[in-house]
């Protein structure tokens, strides 16, 4: 951590190791396998899938037929050219990698642009709150960089770019969407937003911290801070504006809209637009494949009577929005770390997670590096994911190669690592609500002293 | 005045029309001859590996006429109420067991590429309904055989089972399904139900010879009834149902002469009869029957062989040259055929293959007859071949992908299609592939190669037509069929295809889970090459319908080996532990962050107050202390809030159950 701090020369050096990093990974024969682990690829993601998707729609079949590919038709018209072409004395899929690689270097450099505008605004509400300290300042960490180096450097990011899945691109379409929010650009956020949705669904829950964060700004302390310090300036109080927001829903039609409309054009003659949301939103809603990924549900839906099936799919995607509200109530005034925590959230139980979804929350995590610097059990975490990603290929390869090893070895794994995701959820939400507290304590005192001394 | 008459009789011409009418129709029909008939047949054939070959041919044919209506002599009536219920056009069932070697037993005559089938059992029907029903035909066939014939054919209802291939079969048809059972095993109950629908059943005439035990003792065996629809005229309102029931063994005679010296023995193919294949003979011809014949067909290979020996022995043997072959120096048969038939070659400088008939009940000897056949010197002899030996197989291990390969292979520079060096280089070998891959075997069609000649090929150069529907997820099969068009010298070409296995639901896993899952033979035609054996005589082909199928044009068709794929398997036992572990993990996550956020006063008035950390003990005692002190308060203060938040839960609880029970109910 001590090195990534620093100024911005520093910064653009590790970017562009890691970009090193990356094409020295791209040029190992066959990927690596990477491209078929069950951890990268999913039946969403899988960049297999989508050329699968694209040969059949070059052969005039509708690119859903066959239970191949569930992916956005757009996606396929943007992706599908570039898996059927090849480079002599290259590695196969070499356009792809370096669009995914391109697309991992955006998504960083907008995570660290998402960073700096949040930490700004918290800089500045510190600074109306007269709680900002001349010595505190200089010890405050660029979380922007470090969460655009965390991003690139995560494992999981390189495993999920060198792997060619399609995670990043969703990535990255969340990641605009909260740039577009954290600067006030509202088209951007709301296209954003509804490429997102349109490509996994679950993204759809962010709409709650994006109008937030376009009502109250990308950060606040908490309402009761200006409870307490009603008393002194009442003017600070931060309201929430709906012009923004208004702005936004208009735009997220108007984007809508168009995505939708496009995706009619491209799926004209195969069925049309509700034979697509079948195949896509269906697909991700019914957990139609039980083949193994870091998730629980697909053993679970192994194993499940099967008249509990539908049962336990109504209650486990409730799961999801179950929490959204409570959450939303308690974080308002931080819609930035709510999104981290939605996306977290979806990242354990969707149905076909993957680590492309951990990384792209463990880089917004890291966007909080200040305000989450006393949580608890984060080395048990840090280990806990290590451990994990090292002991569930073992057992994958145990139970799938080998022959010797059984499902429930490698769905412990699984079990575990929501277990670990979890605990991080909880725990960055207690800290950050501790933060907040902390703040609200330091006013108080201050409060006190100043009637004191008055 | 002058028109009541006219009138009248007009009327009554019109009524005397109408009684006659069906007179007149009923003679026409007895003119045209028509009447239901039965054939009973069997063929006998030395194979080049020590094994005799029996193909029984039964053929029922009932014309379908007013006259008849519901009832018939000799055609089986469950048959006919199939037909006539389901509206079939064309069907074939075959119930199979072993596998037919066409390399030893021959791939390229009509027997091989008609009656060498799948092991288990395989159904393909074509309907004479309107598109939209033929679904509904098929699946009420499947249960219809299934009852009637004691399999369980009604597994082929599923729609993940059958497809409905559009290049592969000859007929070709929208109304065409087909599909096959592989692992179906295949006995006498199946036998029993298919011998009843014969005349005679096994009482009498040929097959009589039909005893269990003998025919489930070969090496293959293939029981098979297909049914046509067949049109004498062109311009005939009706067709006459043709039922076909064949049955093919493979058995090995038990050398009848044990004490002959080893290594003769070694070489001589042992000598065999009807009452040594069967352990019966036959009693007369089935009463029943239009004709009952019995045929004994030598190979072409064989009859050229025979040659040669003749010409060796020529020099010390002065005795005629036979060219029917019946007296030569290599074996003997016990009876004298009635007839010699020599098939008819465009080629002069092959032997023609000869079939000897013998007609039950005409020929001179008793009621009893049994052929036998004694070999006396020992000759070797090849079958014909098919132009291509295929086979398929898996490639790479693991149980999470794979690919699957098809090779075809060519027999040899002799076989093939013979043509001349000028014509190699424009000459095309079309070869026809027809693959159903079930849907938990996930085929990437695009990674589709072709290699010719251990060359990789474009799929564009070497397939000339591919038509593809690919596998749904518990819905429908995967299909692939397509034209690979072959240059004619081509020594190898292989087509693989990549997958990936699916996961199955517990449910969906066979008892025998382990065991791995079969993926159907794939068919392989040759479109331009027929097997067909055409005849010297000039007979009459409606007498012998065997003998007339032999001349029919068929394409030679070749079924690949059942593949085995073994498939990964959840844990059967622990279905709960599973249900509870993750419901666990579930309520880890709602109760521990639910938890975090309603922490609220009790924490933040401690964080406010208590400097450092107490113990939890004081910490207790001053929650419970300060919880006493707030209570008043808080109802003091904000009684009204307090009672309108509460009257507001309240509400939404109640609303909430209202609509559960709507919804429920």
């Amino acid at each position: 951590m001590e090195e990534k701090r620093g100024s911005s020369s520093g910064f653009w050096r590790w970017v562009i190791a890691s970009v090193l990093f990356r094409l020295i990974l791209v040029y190992f024969p066959k990927n690596l396998h990477l491209s078929s682990r069950p951890e990268v690829s999913t039946p969403l993601t899988s960049l297999r899938r989508l050329a699968e998707g694209y040969w059949l729609k070059q052969s005039s079949i509708s690119p859903y037929a066959g239970s191949m590919y569930h992916g956005s038709p757009l996606l396929l018209s943007i992706l599908g050219p570039l898996t059927a072409l090849r480079i002599e004395g290259h590695p196969d899929h070499l356009l792809c990698s370096l669009f995914f690689l391109l697309v991992d270097i955006i998504n960083a450099l907008l995570i660290r642009a998402t960073g700096r505008c949040i930490q700004d605004a918290y800089g500045r509400t510190l600074k109306s709150l007269d709680l900002v300290k001349p010595s505190e300042a200089s010890e405050i960490i660029l979380s922007g960089d470090l969460a655009a180096l965390v991003y690139l450097w995560n494992p999981f990011t390189i495993v999920a770019c060198i792997g060619l899945s399609t995670s990043p691109v969703e990535n990255m379409a969340i990641i605009v969407s909260l740039y577009g929010a954290c600067t006030g650009l509202v088209p951007l956020a709301a296209f954003g937003w509804v490429i997102a949705t349109h490509m996994s669904l679950y993204p759809a829950v962010l709409i709650v911290p994006v109008i937030l964060m376009l009502g109250y700004g990308p950060d606040a302390p908490p309402s009761k801070v200006f409870l307490q310090k009603k008393h002194e300036k009442s003017n600070a109080q931060v309201i929430f504006s709906w012009k923004q927001p208004v702005h936004f829903l208009f735009w997220s039609i108007m984007w809508g809209m168009h995505v939708l409309l496009l995706c009619g054009i491209s799926v004209r003659q195969y069925g049309g637009l509700w034979e697509m949301l079948r195949r896509t939103y269906g697909f991700i809603l019914t957990v139609e494949d039980l083949s193994p990924n870091i998730g629980v549900l697909w053993y679970f839906f192994a194993e499940v009577f099967d008249f509990f099936r539908s049962f336990f799919l109504i209650v486990f995607h409730m799961n999801i929005l179950f929490m959204v509200l409570p959450l939303a109530i308690r974080l308002k005034h931080r819609p930035a770390f709510l999104a981290f925590v939605y996306v977290a959230i979806v990242a354990i139980f969707k149905s076909y997670p993957s680590v492309g979804d951990s990384a792209l929350y463990l880089g917004l995590l890291a966007l909080f590096a200040n305000e989450l610097a006393d949580m608890k059990f984060s080395f048990f975490l840090f280990c806990g994911y290590i451990g994990v990603s090292l002991l569930s290929p073992v057992m994958h390869n145990l139970w799938i190669w080998r022959g010797t090893g059984n499902a429930n070895f490698y769905f412990g794994t699984a079990m575990a690592y929501a277990c670990f995701q979890i605990i991080l959820v909880v725990e960055s939400v207690s800290s950050m609500l501790d933060h907040d507290r902390m703040l609200v304590k330091f006013v108080a005192e201050r409060n006190h002293v100043a009637t004191n001394l008055r | 005045m002058e028109l009541l008459p006219s009138a009248s009789l007009f009327m009554l011409l019109l009524l005397s029309l109408l009684i006659f009418l069906p007179l007149i129709s009923i003679g026409s029909v007895l003119d045209g001859q028509v009447e239901e008939k039965f054939t009973e047949e069997l063929l006998l054939k030395p194979l080049p590996d020590r094994k005799v070959l029996a193909h029984f041919h039964f053929e029922s044919t009932a014309p379908r006429t007013q006259y008849y209506g519901r009832h018939h002599h000799l055609f089986p009536k469950a048959i006919a109420q199939l037909v006539q219920k389901f509206s079939i056009r064309e069907m074939e069932l075959s119930f199979t067991q072993g596998r037919w070697e066409y390399e030893s037993w021959g791939g390229y005559d009509p027997i091989s590429s008609s009656s060498a089938k799948p092991p288990g059992v395989e159904l393909w029907a074509v309907f004479d309904v309107p598109v939209d029903q033929v679904d509904a035909s098929w699946k009420n066939l499947t249960h219809s055989l299934s009852g009637l014939f004691c399999a369980s054919i009604n597994f082929l209802e599923s729609s993940t089972t059958y497809s409905a291939p559009e290049l592969a079969f000859h007929p070709a048809s929208v109304n065409l399904r087909y599909g096959t059972l592989p692992r179906e095993a295949v006995c006498t109950e199946n036998l029993t139900p298919w011998l009843k629908l014969l005349p005679c059943r096994d009482k009498s005439g040929i097959s009589s010879l039909l005893d269990r035990p003998s025919i489930y003792r070969g090496f293959y065996h293939s029981q098979r009834l297909r049914l046509r629809r067949v049109k004498i005229r062109a311009d005939a309102p009706d067709s006459d149902t043709v039922l076909e029931q064949t049955l093919t063994v493979v058995l090995q005679p038990n050398g009848i002469r044990s004490k002959e010296s080893q290594s003769s023995k070694r070489k001589l193919h042992p000598t065999w009869s009807m009452s040594s294949l069967f352990g019966r003979k036959i009693e007369g011809r089935c009463a029943l029957a239009k004709s009952s014949n019995v045929y004994l067909q030598l190979e072409r290979d064989l009859v050229a062989e025979m040659k040669r020996l003749k010409e060796k022995r020529k020099f010390f043997d002065i005795s005629v040259l036979n060219e029917d072959l019946i007296e030569n120096p290599a074996f003997e048969i016990s009876i004298k055929p009635d007839l010699v038939l020599r098939e008819v070659l465009s080629s002069q400088n092959e032997s023609s293959s000869l079939t000897y008939e013998y007609s039950i009940g005409k020929s001179a000897s008793p009621n009893t007859f049994d052929l036998s056949f004694t070999w006396k010197s020992p000759v070797a002899w090849s079958c014909r071949k098919p132009p291509l030996r295929a086979s398929r197989f898996l490639m790479g291990s693991g149980n999470e992908r794979g690919t699957i390969a098809i090779s075809l292979r060519s027999m040899g520079p002799d076989e093939g299609l013979n043509v001349s060096d000028m014509d190699k280089e424009r000459c095309v070998l079309p070869v026809n592939i027809f693959q159903v891959v079930p849907w938990y075997i996930k085929v990437y069609f695009h990674t589709l190669k072709v290699f010719i000649d251990e060359k990789p090929m474009s799929v564009l150069d070497a397939v000339e037509k591919i038509h593809i529907s690919p596998s749904e997820d518990k819905v429908s099969p995967g299909v692939m069929e397509m034209v690979l068009k072959l240059p004619c010298g081509v020594k190898s070409a292989t087509i693989t295809l990549e997958f990936d296995k699916g996961f199955l639901h517990i449910d969906e896993y066979p008892p025998d889970a382990n065991q791995g899952f079969d993926i159907p033979s794939a068919i392989i035609t040759f479109p331009n090459i027929e097997a067909s054996i055409y005849f010297d005589q000039e007979i009459t082909l409606k007498d012998l319908p065997l003998l007339s199928s032999f001349q029919e044009k068929n394409p030679i068709r070749y079924y690949t080996e059942v593949l085995l794929v073994p498939l990964t398997t959840p844990d059967f036992s622990m279905p709960y532990n599973v249900i509870t572990i993750t419901c666990t993990v579930f309520a880890l996550y709602f109760g521990s962050l639910l938890n975090v956020l309603r922490r609220r006063v009790s924490e933040e008035e401690r964080l406010h107050n208590a400097k450092g950390k107490s113990g939890p003990l004081s910490r207790l005692i001053a929650k419970l202390r300060r919880s006493k002190e707030i209570q008043p308060q808080s109802t003091t203060t904000s009684s009204s809030l307090f009672s309108s938040k509460l009257i507001l839960k309240i509400i939404m609880v109640a609303a909430i159950a209202i609509c559960w029970q709507y919804l429920s109910g």
